[in-house]
């Protein structure tokens, strides 16, 4: 079962589990657990509950930090490259994270059919998402969607001559990004990939015995069947896409631009708190960002009671 | 007849009962090719597409400069080391003062990884102790929490501690077991490992830590080989960490000083950033060949029952 499925099933399971149970291993619980319980303390809880203090402060790391109240969030109320920020954020979530899901789940279909050379398809479109984070990967798209770039060559060759750059174009920067984390569907589609193949193979036979034509068995059989898989890649990259760094610091010279096209939300958190060192600020920033998360967790988990099948 | 070929099932061959029993298979049969070749045609269409800009990448570093804003093909090639020889010298360290740091990053994280994220994971899977169900639900969580919730006071202990600019701050979490998602990986292994062996171990008189030694550690490898290939790449790749805390040129990686190209060189002379983009992939690239079956059950474990 999935990290995802796990937890849910823990959290709604709650206090009454039955039978009281033993600790016999209290010890060696303890020994074993040491460095995961120093590090949830020390690298964990004590820096959220000191980014959480600090999001009420003034603090620059000069000066002792000075406590403001609530000033910092009345400041994000007003701060419209923080809106514009959100707004950047929101789009390539949102478009991004559902075509490259899509994605994902039509390739793994299609390899999942039984084709010749399928190990030699899944490393290929596997390949991108390992590197994809990578500055390397950025840098090449930074060039590819330049004025001169690869994609503008072959647009010329095509007839369409003197096109812009397109990452120094604030109305398709964004896109370019969107499309280098589409191109990035690897690693989704290796779990869906794997996914299928638990789905079993005489729901497929009855069906046809049926007439039921493909189509029909694919929105019948295959989805309703993937659907806790499709749920954890939902809820994971829905995670990691509000956390993209590298792609728009690198695509913008760590500018976030042009026009703060490409500002996402974390560069923005990045100068503020490393950039300038308004440490408040950038702490209140983190925990706006945590509440997002847990907004959009809370609904994915709250909105899959009535599209997700387990079949226990 | 048409529809009938159509809705053909694949894979259960069961005989067409209808009209002459030659005629059918042999047409379903050249349908079921043509589909197939199809099929064909389409993937490899689309892995070109989704290689394309890699193959292009690496045949550009061996482009001199004016080509590359010329040429979109991957031929012909003019075989030109010069991006490589400039590349390699153009930052106030060599390129391999930068493969050494990261190399010595990617080992440090690896030995932090392995050490305390399979220590977790046993006392997740094996011991009966107060509070797991909590503290697993807890670790669960903690694998989608933000890293930007703590990296200011992270940073900011630190930097008092003097860790800035080392690469301490970067390791010294991995033995601490940060990394949610490969203990969770390994408890996925471990409870795949029947009870039966350590059970008969304790009859043997066994305590945990043997039975985690010699038991459970040697069937292991698998998932050990799974999270050193990933932490290897994440490591690797990581740039985030590396940005905020390694701050002068010596201790630069990798990435940071691909950055620093960037910086210095503008949109100018991508031949040499492609050239030194190339180099850093081909550690990833050689993981992934070697550590495939790997990464795709790493994968898929973490992914599904």
């Amino acid at each position: 079962m999935s990290a995802v499925g796990e937890l849910s099933q823990i959290l709604s399971r709650g206090r009454n589990r039955g039978p009281r149970e033993k600790h016999p291993d209290n010890r060696a619980g303890l020994v074993f657990m040491a460095p995961w319980l120093l590090g949830l303390l020390g690298i964990t809880i004590l820096p959220m509950l000191a980014s959480l203090y600090l999001s009420f402060t003034d603090y620059s790391m000069l000066a002792a930090p000075e406590w403001v109240g609530l000033e910092n969030f009345q400041r994000m109320w007003g701060d419209t490259r923080l809106h514009n920020s959100l707004i950047v954020t929101f789009t390539y979530v949102l478009v991004g994270t559902p075509l490259q899901l899509i994605a994902a789940l039509l390739l793994a279909v299609l390899l999942n059919q039984g084709m010749k050379g399928l190990s030699f398809y899944r490393s290929v479109f596997y390949l991108p998402s390992l590197l994809g984070g990578s500055v390397a990967i950025s840098i090449l798209w930074r060039q590819m969607f330049g004025a001169n770039g690869l994609v503008n060559q072959f647009l010329g060759a095509l007839g369409f001559t003197g096109m812009p750059g397109w990452v120094s174009n604030p109305d398709t920067a964004l896109w370019t990004i969107i499309l280098l984390h589409v191109w990035t569907f690897g690693s989704p589609m290796i779990i869906f990939l794997a996914g299928l193949r638990q789905i079993p193979q005489m729901y497929y036979e009855a069906a046809s015995v049926d007439g039921a034509s493909k189509v029909s068995q694919f929105f019948r059989i295959t989805i309703p069947l993937l659907t806790p898989i499709i749920f954890f890649n939902l809820v994971l990259q829905v995670i990691n896409a509000f956390q993209t760094f590298t792609q728009a610091f690198v695509v913008s010279g760590g500018t976030g631009g042009p026009s703060d096209s490409t500002m996402f939300y974390t560069l923005y958190l990045y100068q503020k708190g490393f950039g300038q060192f308004d440490m408040g600020y950038a702490s209140a920033m983190a925990w706006l960002l945590l509440v997002i998360v847990a907004i959009f967790t809370a609904i994915n988990f709250f909105v899959s009671k009535f599209w997700v099948h387990y079949d226990d | 007849m048409t529809d009938l070929s159509v809705t053909a099932p694949e894979r259960s061959g069961t005989p067409a009962t209808t009209t002459s029993a030659e005629d059918v298979p042999v047409r379903r049969h050249s349908r079921h090719l043509l589909r197939r070749g199809l099929k064909h045609v389409f993937m490899i269409v689309a892995s070109l597409a989704m290689i394309y800009p890699l193959l292009w990448m690496v045949v550009s570093s061996l482009r001199p400069n004016d080509e590359i804003f010329r040429n979109p093909s991957l031929f012909p090639l003019s075989f030109d080391i010069d991006n490589y020889v400039r590349g390699w010298s153009a930052q106030s360290f060599e390129f391999s003062h930068y493969l050494m740091n990261s190399t010595l990053l990617v080992i440090g994280c690896v030995i932090g990884n392995l050490f305390a994220c399979t220590l977790t994971a046993y006392a997740f899977a094996r011991l009966k102790f107060w509070g797991r169900n909590i503290a697993f639900a807890i670790m669960l969580m903690t694998l989608m929490l933000p890293i930007h919730v703590v990296i200011v006071p992270q940073y900011i202990i630190f930097s008092q501690t003097g860790w800035v600019n080392t690469m301490l701050p970067l390791i010294l979490p991995k033995f601490l077991a940060t990394d949610a998602f490969f203990i969770f990986l390994m408890v996925q292994f471990i409870r795949g490992i029947p009870k039966e062996l350590d059970e008969a171990a304790r009859i043997d008189g066994c305590g945990h830590f043997r039975i985690f030694f010699q038991v459970i550690l040697p069937l292991m490898m698998p998932a050990l080989a799974t999270t050193t290939i990933f932490t290897f790449m994440w490591t690797w790749n990581d740039f985030f960490g590396s940005l905020i805390y390694l701050t002068t040129p010596d201790n630069f990686t990798v990435p940071l000083a691909l950055r620093s190209y960037l910086d210095t060189q503008g949109a100018s002379d991508w031949g040499a950033m492609f050239a030194m983009s190339v180099l850093s992939l081909v550690p990833l690239f050689l993981v992934f060949l070697f550590g495939q079956r790997f990464l795709v059950k790493g994968f898929a474990t973490t992914g599904i029952k």
